[in-house]
């Protein structure tokens, strides 16, 4: 019963972070909005094995929360070195 | 029959708990007005939301195998998610997003500033080294 009222309301955060998504105004909104969004999905797969009692879905959350956090920094490196390889960019100032 | 109720009456009352403070920080989300405020609140979802709700998923569950890995979801969230909103913050700054608030035109300068604290940061190391240095002999 709980746990119905907990989905239900990772779908309605969701949502909201969605509509962040879209208007953010600068880049780093969106990113905040798809780090919680992230989290949200995690949140969300667990609760969904344990209503339907199948607890093989707490890996893939473990596998998400590890996924999001390296995209999150790739896509923050991204955005302050300019590239995502060891190559250093040729502005460095 | 007993100890049954009272597992349900307390995962019941953390998942609750979660459930506010998800909702609590998607409408701060939503509708603060900065980066910096925003990041304020993406960290009560990630923290207080995600940690009471698998407190709650653990009470549930009970000592199994999926309480491990709910255990390790937990950590390895309480732990990482405060870094990744702090990077957010950093990259932000560095690259001129300006707070909105009342200093601004100190914010506005911080770039020039930023430089002129770190050179004068070396030499008052260096100088401070001499210092020690002269004090010692």
């Amino acid at each position: 019963m709980m746990m119905l009222v907990a989905i239900s309301a990772c779908a309605v955060c969701l949502l909201m972070a969605l509509v962040r998504t879209m208007l953010g105004p600068t880049a780093f909104d969106r990113v905040l909005a798809v780090n919680s969004i992230g989290t949200l999905i995690i949140l969300g797969i667990a609760l969904h094995g344990f209503i339907m009692e199948r607890p093989e879905f707490v890996d893939i959350a473990l596998l998400y929360a590890i996924l999001n956090f390296i995209g999150t920094f790739a896509v923050l490196k991204l955005f302050s070195t300019g590239s995502l390889g060891d190559a250093p960019p040729s502005s460095k100032n | 029959m007993d100890g049954q109720m009272l597992i349900t009456i307390l995962s019941g009352f953390f998942i609750a708990c979660g459930v506010l403070a998800l909702l609590i920080g998607s409408l701060g989300l939503l509708r603060l007005p900065d980066v910096y405020c925003r990041i304020h609140a993406v960290g009560m979802i990630d923290t207080a939301g995600a940690s009471f709700i698998i407190l709650g998923m653990i009470i549930h569950e009970g000592f199994t195998l999926v309480t491990v890995k709910l255990v390790l979801i937990g950590v390895f969230m309480f732990f990482t998610s405060p870094i990744a909103t702090h990077a957010v913050a950093q990259v932000a700054y560095k690259s001129g997003v300006v707070p909105v608030g009342r200093n601004l035109a100190r914010n506005a300068g911080a770039k020039t500033t930023k430089k002129n604290a770190v050179k004068s940061n070396g030499v008052a190391k260096k100088t401070g080294k001499t210092k020690s240095t002269s004090r010692g002999t």
